[in-house]
């Protein structure tokens, strides 16, 4: 585990979330509400619920939140492995959801581009804090950037030389503050849930050396709820663009 | 293409979709020339299984010709023209599950694998045309299918074996093998085995070529009874006696079967109280499973034998007998099938001739007939033991 030092708690809340996304998120939610309820179809009960919903957590939202979460995976490679591609960081956004892109300015900094709320990008400069090869990195948005986020990597090796185990622990305060957590929350998606489902990526990725997917995939008609459904989550993903020449399983079959 | 879409319960339609694509680097899209409706496809079309969804494309049972791969798909294992039967579990080949062959449980090949550890703990691996919380994959009932990892999977067949005798790989002939291996059969052994649907017809006679002496095999519908005889198997018409357990016991001298398999899974039929429970929990949507024939199987065995299950189950169930399960020492064995292990040997038996798995069939349709399929199949009407569709075929 790395050091306390290594990994702090961000404590600046920059945040775009006052008082307008609040109002917005009450009345808003209010309003679709009482559309739904107006309606009184299937439809009409879905969009009286996601309103309830939205209302609700109008009146609880406050000031941008610190979010810590930590996941881990053990994964069939050997722990340098897992430790070189990830240590490439532009190899972060092929298993984290949110992450559009990364770009490394020199061996230490790089600039991180991510998807918010609404289709919103940020982009700002990480900075590796620690590393110790094969079996930590540590990183955390530069000084003075807009968007605080820290986390770290560990790889262990598994008992019984059962592959590697990979901890991740990332910190960070959404852009919107609590206006991004709603939304989030709408679709299930917890920062918890997130780190989770990205090092489960990454273990597919390192094992398999894909991640599965049903995305895109061919069906017969769909009910109108799901479709509307289907079509908001289809905004959100993005399509992985597999490393051409450095597949992470040639590289741990090679071994 | 043509593929067969749930729609809802009891409501299958043939459907006009695009034709898949290659989606991930290690996909191959086949052209199916055979599929089949599977027993456990009944328990989607009566609704007893979570997370499907209108116009989710089933059928788990196909094979065909590769027309399509992906980048990353190894060529010494699977190009273009291959004639292939494709298992019905998805993996991946290099995950902690799939070195140690337990291939149905592979890490990697489960797209929903949250939503499979929110209903049993961790996910097994993905399935074709199977539920979502199973991977949400299209099935297979259709001119074409994607098929992921196809480098792993797919089983090459070789030019002169009609599709008939080796479509059957794809899942009940493996399935009713894993059933009987699960059996732990020595020499001399006798296996009760409950259900006489295709994958118990397998079962029976891969519990035969595994050693046993004596197969029984319970039943009630006259057909299938009479197709286990042909088997090898003694069968009991469960309509006609008191008590199975008595019957068996009568058999056997007192001492019980040395296995008993519940070849029937969550929709099983009877006349216990705890089934009428089963029943009415089932009408409210609080259980799933009505698990009467895991309840004899346990009930009926022998101290210190095994209680093997192929068929299926969804989600909890009540009433099971842990204190004759704990008291008598019995063996519990079970999963969906590990596919990879049992492929190839089985497909030599059938290539040295031991074992025609055709004989299970009864229908072959056009796909345009598979939603009527379904519900014959359900009803056991027309003598109806197995379907194999043709998806190509034009009705009359």
């Amino acid at each position: 585990m790395p050091s306390e030092s290594a990994v702090p708690v961000p404590t600046n809340h920059n945040s775009i979330s006052g008082k307008i996304p609040k109002l917005a998120m009450l009345a808003g939610g209010s309003a679709l509400a009482a559309y739904g309820i107006a309606r009184r179809s299937k439809t009409g009960i879905g969009l009286a619920a996601v309103g309830s919903l939205m209302a609700v957590e109008g009146t609880r939202m406050g000031a941008a939140r610190p979010y810590n979460a930590r996941s881990s995976f053990a994964i069939n490679c050997a722990s340098g492995d897992a430790y070189r591609y990830w240590r490439k960081l532009e190899n972060l956004p092929s298993f984290m959801a949110h992450l559009s892109s990364v770009r490394m300015i020199d061996d230490r900094r790089s600039e991180w581009t991510v998807m918010g709320p609404l289709g919103a990008k940020v982009r700002w400069t990480a900075e590796i804090v620690d590393e110790q090869p094969d079996e930590l990195i540590a990183w955390r948005s530069a000084p003075g950037a807009l968007f605080d986020f820290s986390g770290w990597v560990e790889f262990r090796p598994g008992t019984g030389q059962r592959g590697t185990v990979v901890t991740a622990s990332m910190s960070y305060s959404m852009p919107g503050g609590a206006l991004g957590k709603t939304i989030a929350s709408i679709f299930g998606k917890h920062p918890e849930f997130l780190l989770r489902e990205d090092l489960r990526k990454f273990k597919a990725l390192m094992e398999a050396g894909e991640v599965p997917t049903t995305a895109g995939q061919t069906h017969g008609q769909r009910s109108k709820l799901m479709s509307a459904f289907h079509a908001a989550r289809s905004k959100q993903q993005k399509t992985v663009h597999y490393p051409r020449t450095e597949s992470p399983l040639a590289e741990s079959r090679a071994l | 293409m043509k593929a067969v879409c749930w729609m809802g319960t009891h409501d299958i339609a043939v459907e006009n979709v695009p034709d898949p694509t290659i989606l991930n680097p290690r996909d191959a899209i086949v052209r199916i020339t055979s599929t089949a409706i599977c027993g456990s496809d009944l328990h989607l079309y009566n609704g007893y299984m979570p997370t499907m969804e209108q116009g989710d494309i089933i059928g788990h049972e196909f094979m065909g010709e590769v027309v399509e791969v992906g980048s990353k798909v190894d060529r010494d294992k699977l190009k273009v023209g291959d004639r292939v039967v494709v298992p019905f579990t998805i993996a991946c080949g290099n995950c902690f599950f799939c070195q140690r062959q337990l291939w149905s449980l592979c890490d990697n090949t489960n797209p929903n694998a949250w939503l499979a550890e929110k209903m049993v703990g961790y996910t097994p691996s993905g399935l074709f045309g199977y539920t979502h919380m199973m991977g949400g994959y299209a099935g297979g009932q259709a001119q074409y299918a994607r098929v992921p990892c196809a480098d792993v999977g797919p089983l090459k067949i070789p030019a002169g074996i009609p599709d008939e005798k080796v479509l059957f790989l794809s899942d009940i002939f493996p399935t009713g093998y894993m059933g009987a291996v699960n059996c732990d059969i020595q020499r001399g052994d006798t296996i009760a085995i409950w259900g006489c649907g295709p994958v118990a017809q397998f079962a029976i006679r891969s519990a035969f070529m595994l050693g046993a002496e004596r197969v029984i095999a319970i039943d009630c519908v006259p057909e299938r009874l009479e197709l286990a005889q042909k088997g090898g198997a003694e069968t009991i018409n469960f309509k006609e006696v008191d008590s199975i357990i008595d019957v068996l016991r009568d058999m056997t001298g007192n001492r019980g079967p040395d296995a008993c398999m519940d070849a029937v899974g969550l929709e099983a039929t009877g006349h216990s109280l705890f089934f009428l429970i089963d029943r009415a929990k089932q009408a409210l949507k609080i259980n799933m499973d009505r698990p009467e024939v895991l309840r004899q199987c346990v009930l009926a065995c022998r101290k210190g034998g095994t209680v093997s299950i192929p068929g299926v189950y969804a989600s909890f169930a009540d009433n099971i007998p842990i204190g004759a399960l704990m008291n008598k020492a019995l063996n519990i064995k079970t999963g969906q099938t590990h596919m990879m292990r049992y492929m190839r040997p089985l497909l030599e038996r059938i290539e040295r001739g031991e074992i025609d798995p055709s004989f299970v069939i009864s229908h072959h349709v056009p796909i345009d007939r598979a939603p009527d399929m379904y519900r014959i199949f359900r009803d056991k009407l027309d003598h109806c033991t197995k379907v194999v569709i043709d998806p190509w075929a034009t009705a009359a």
